[in-house]
């Protein structure tokens, strides 16, 4: 199958205005005549249905959480980028494309990169005008600070808690459409197929999960903005019922996977402490700033530290190695993510690991401390200062952080195209749910510029083409596919309950993310890969027969839900090892052992490994069969990334 | 060091016909404390529930508090046993979703953190915890520790926002905004939406949740156009779900996660009242939507 982008033509900066001239609009009055389905109430689809329904579009939006204010990105911390240059530091539209399509170690669209930046300064501007309270300067103005990739200081923020106050901004856009009647609004509902009718998306199948109802719901258009699958690595920063379940049952009924294997380790967590532990805890890369990130010298000091004879107060100056200002002169502390926590994790191999199990590094403020004051410190990073105490019990302003790579985002996702379409006409995906503009690795705080990017600015213009084309004629809710999907997601339930064996399925979970994380983590290699595939395979058997699942359908199951959404990871992971396999090459967040340069940063291969691996599922148990879509760079150099 | 596979204190799985799914993980989940839980079950709304008492073994004082549940719900799960159902998500302290009455308080024992932020090394070897659901008439129990909270949606939906569109605004610097005020208005947005407020009032009043919003929006310039409509809308819903009047005694203030301050109820309770004597003038006057 051929895979289009629909990429506009023409000069780079004028694709996105030609594009929205050229796009048909739907009549005002008609517009209540469509109904849009929109699952997800995070940046992305608080946005898009906010947005859609003040357009007059009659939206239905979803959530699983009892509110739609709970979405993940609630979590989010550090801030979001806007190429407002207002610090007239050299940043401009171009510097921000620039720095995203190389930060992705060029694996990302040109054109949709470029139409990112563009927008990301009106984004700015809505959610001031939402009363959204950023950081601000004492004269009164917006205040920036800076995040890794990028030599200039374009990411705003309100203080460590930047994804809270934008997500409760498109919150209450979304409220006031709910209010005005404009927006159904479903929380505690998930959804569990998509309808396909003539091979166009025309509805959903849903779980009531406070009854166990299960429903399906009609729309000319049906929004997945359903969040990334990092929780497929048990493990990780999302919040524990962030599932890929949306995407991949869509995925099943016709939509492409694109790059899945693409999947971002960040660098500065929480280390884990048990196998009690149910996630990880992210300390953002603001933090970065002016935390300085070092381990030992030598293997003999950092055994000393380990069995804690001594404190890292006492290693002296010399003794200690801030490995990432010595190897990255230029960007010191603040090179991209792929990089900073392959570097921890080199630390950590040559035996310079810190804490009790040595599997991790030092993030130190001291010398923030001794230059800004402890109060302006406490300013800007306070309540992440906090949160790390909470949970490791020791001072940071004390004692420097302990840190250590985790799971945090995924670049892979549904594959669209320049509308966000993907290939099944009517099926759009926004947000982190799909794979757009970010490459093989996402720069800091351009995740909530995407997810806002997508919902307020991009959807309500790229959909109206769309809906114009196929007409207001009502979907026709009789039609069997309704009927068909209700009836194969029961099945799938009724499988699921019959489960009563001898483990549980959380059990599963973390074999899973074990299996994940040590042969498709952050170093992968052809044997280990291949090995990983086998045990998933193992896994999945194991699974549909000596699982636990307790309950019944028609109460709250949490049990029931859970397995549903391990069930799935389990399937994605397997394509996650085949992409991983298939891509013989490291870019990005993807580093093939097999493939590096002589300083051990990642090698790229364009000659033959410049393309969107977009993913089509053939049937259970079969495998999967790869689509390429080329990525063109007319306007980029494809160049070895360097920060030094 | 020892060799342990990349990062996590985990065995490796090479083999699954091998596998002992018991033997395999259970090297480092133990920690030394014993407790007593008495937990409030009940099936569903409409069911009477009880309070049932389970053993927590083995547990380690690194466990966050809902770490300890799951190894209890894992071990009722093994047993075919129905596990305690309890909302939750983030397990950072930002999301609201976590909501437990640990000890005859919400969220625990100690001051400014969420249940998830909860961990045991706050309880000692042997004590007894006592977890129930909120309590308040506007949020009914839905399963054992969970209860519908949508009351709050309904009262940001009924005005906790500003009425613009998407587009067409201007840009974010034209509106200077002064550092302190900013300031204050970020400390109201802070609000979680988790309702310990409520459950910690003797009168299940919600007045310091709603007057968070109503603070937040009412300082800032661009919340000025609609700030008197915006307080009376909020509160006459906030009165039609059913919550308690306010009294003045401040356990709201005491309880709450994030030290939303009761400077906030005093605000909403000016702008309240100077809406009442304005009410010709500024009572719903939005025809713009
Ligand atoms: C701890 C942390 C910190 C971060 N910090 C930053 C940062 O500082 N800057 C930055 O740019 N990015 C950051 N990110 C990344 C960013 O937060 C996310 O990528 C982004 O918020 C995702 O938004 P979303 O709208 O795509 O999805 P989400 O916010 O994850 O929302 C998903 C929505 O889909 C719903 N849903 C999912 N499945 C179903 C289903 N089957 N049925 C019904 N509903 C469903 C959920 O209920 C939810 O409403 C951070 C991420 C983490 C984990
Ligand atoms: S005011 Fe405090 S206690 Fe009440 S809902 Fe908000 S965060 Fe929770
Ligand atoms: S689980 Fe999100 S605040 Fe506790």
């Amino acid at each position: 199958m051929s895979l289009d982008a629909k990429i506009p033509q023409g000069p780079l900066a004028e694709k996105w205005s030609k594009h929205k001239f050229n796009l048909k609009l739907v009549n005002p009055a008609n517009k209540r005549k469509y109904d849009i389905i929109v699952v997800g109430t995070g940046l992305a689809g608080a946005s898009a249905a906010a947005s859609l329904a003040e357009l007059g579009y009659n939206v239905k939006s979803f959530c699983f959480q009892d509110s739609p204010r709970r979405a993940h990105s609630i979590a989010a911390q550090g801030g979001i980028n806007a190429a407002k240059n207002y610090r007239n530091d050299g940043d401009s539209v171009y510097r921000l494309f620039y720095d995203t399509i190389k930060g992705g170690d060029y694996r990302s669209r040109e054109g949709n990169v470029y139409r990112l930046a563009e927008v990301s300064v009106n984004i700015i501007d809505q959610c001031v005008a939402q009363g959204v309270p950023f950081a601000r300067e004492y004269g009164g103005l917006l205040d920036n600070r800076s995040f890794g990739g990028a030599q200039v200081s374009r990411t705003f923020y309100a203080r460590g808690q930047t994804g809270q106050q934008l997500l409760l901004g498109a919150y209450s856009a979304l409220n006031r459409q709910i209010h005005l009647g404009k927006v159904k609004m479903y929380t505690r509902t998930e959804m569990l197929d998509l309808v396909v009718i003539d091979g166009q998306a025309k509805g959903i199948v849903t779980r009531n999960l406070k009854t166990g109802e299960i429903d399906t719901h009609e729309g000319h258009a049906v929004l997945l903005c359903t969040g990334g699958y990092g929780n497929v690595f048990y493990l990780s920063t999302n919040a524990i019922g962030s599932n890929v379940t949306a995407a991949w049952r869509a995925h099943k009924r016709g939509a492409f996977f694109a790059n899945p294997c693409y999947t971002q380790i960040h660098p500065t967590c929480i280390p884990v402490t048990g196998d009690h532990q149910s996630k990880l805890t992210l300390m953002s890369e603001s933090l970065r700033n002016d935390g300085r990130v070092w381990a030992p010298k030598t293997v003999e000091t950092a055994e000393k530290l380990r069995k804690k004879q001594i404190s890292a107060a006492e290693v002296k100056e010399e003794d200690r190695d801030y490995f990432l200002e010595r190897k990255y002169p230029s960007f010191g502390n603040l090179v991209p993510r792929d990089v900073a926590s392959r570097n921890a994790k080199e630390m950590v191999d040559e035996g310079r690991g810190v804490g009790g199990s040595g599997f991790a590094v030092f993030l130190d403020f001291a010398d923030a401390i001794k230059r800004l004051g402890e109060d302006t410190v406490r300013a800007k990073y306070g309540n992440l200062f906090d949160m790390y105490y909470q949970i490791t019990d020791e001072n940071p302003y004390k004692q420097p952080m302990r840190i250590y790579p985790a799971v945090h985002y995924t670049m892979g996702g549904l594959w669209v195209d320049y509308n966000l379409s993907t290939n099944v006409p009517g099926l759009y995906a926004l947000g982190e749910c799909n794979f757009s503009d970010h490459g093989a690795n996402r720069l800091g705080a351009s995740a909530l510029m995407q997810g806002l990017a997508d919902g307020y600015f991009v959807i309500p213009y790229t959909l109206g083409d769309y809906l114009a084309t196929i007409g207001p004629k009502p979907v026709d809710k009789n039609h069997q596919a309704f009927e068909q999907a209700k009836q194969d997601a029961i099945a799938h339930i009724n499988k699921l309950l019959a489960l009563k064996g001898t483990k549980t399925v959380s059990e599963y979970h973390r074999d899973l993310g074990h299996i994940m994380w040590e042969y498709c983590g952050m170093a992968r290699t052809e044997e280990g890969l291949t090995k990983a595939k086998g045990l998933i395979q193992q896994l999945k058997a194991d699974f549909w027969t000596n699982a636990i699942v307790t309950g019944e359908n028609e109460e709250i199951n949490a049990a029931l839900e859970r397995a549903g959404r391990v069930a799935d990871f389990i399937e994605l992971g397997e394509l996650m090892v085949t992409d991983a396999l298939m891509r013989r090459e490291s870019c990005g967040g993807h580093f093939r052992l097999e493939s590096q340069t002589p300083e051990g940063e990642a090698l790229r291969n364009d000659d033959e490994f410049a393309f969107v691996a977009a993913w089509e599922y053939k049937g259970e148990n079969q495998p999967e069969q790869l689509n390429k879509e080329e990525l063109v760079f007319e306007n980029v150099k494809l160049t070895q990334r360097s920060y030094k | 060091m020892q060799a342990v596979s990349g990062g996590y204190n985990y065995k490796k799985i090479t083999d699954y016909t091998t596998y002992n799914p018991v033997t395999h993980n259970s090297k480092n989940m133990s920690g030394n404390m014993n407790l007593t839980l008495k937990v409030w079950r009940q099936k569903n709304s409409q069911a009477a529930g009880k309070f049932v008492t389970y053993k927590a073994e083995g547990i380690s004082p690194d466990m966050s508090f809902l770490e300890m549940l799951d190894v209890v719900n894992e071990s009722l799960t093994l047993k075919g046993d129905e596990p305690i159902h309890f909302d939750h998500d983030c397990r950072e302290g930002i999301c609201g979703m976590c909501s437990l009455y640990i000890n005859g308080r919400p969220h625990g024992p100690k001051k400014a953190i969420t249940t998830c932020q909860l961990h045991m090394r706050s309880f000692s070897d042997g004590e007894t915890i006592t977890i129930e659901p909120w309590r308040s008439a506007a949020f009914p129990v839905v399963k054992d520790l969970a209860t519908d909270r949508s009351a709050f949606d309904r009262i940001q939906q009924a005005g906790g926002y500003i009425s613009v569109n998407t587009g067409g605004v201007p840009d974010a610097n034209e509106i200077p905004i002064p550092k302190v005020i900013a300031d204050e208005a970020f400390n109201s947005a802070t609000c979680i939406g988790c309702g310990a407020c409520v459950a910690a009032c003797k009168n299940a009043s919600a007045m310091l949740f709603v007057s968070a919003k109503v603070s937040q929006l009412g300082m800032l310039p661009q919340g000025q156009p609609e700030r008197y409509s915006r307080v009376q809308s909020m509160v006459a819903q906030m009165d039609a779900e059913g919550f308690g009047n306010c009294t003045n005694t401040g356990a709201c203030e005491a309880e709450c996660p994030k030290e939303i301050t009761l400077t906030n109820i005093s605000r909403m309770n000016n702008d309240y009242f100077s809406a009442k004597l304005f009410r010709e003038e500024h009572a719903h006057d939005q025809n713009g939507d």
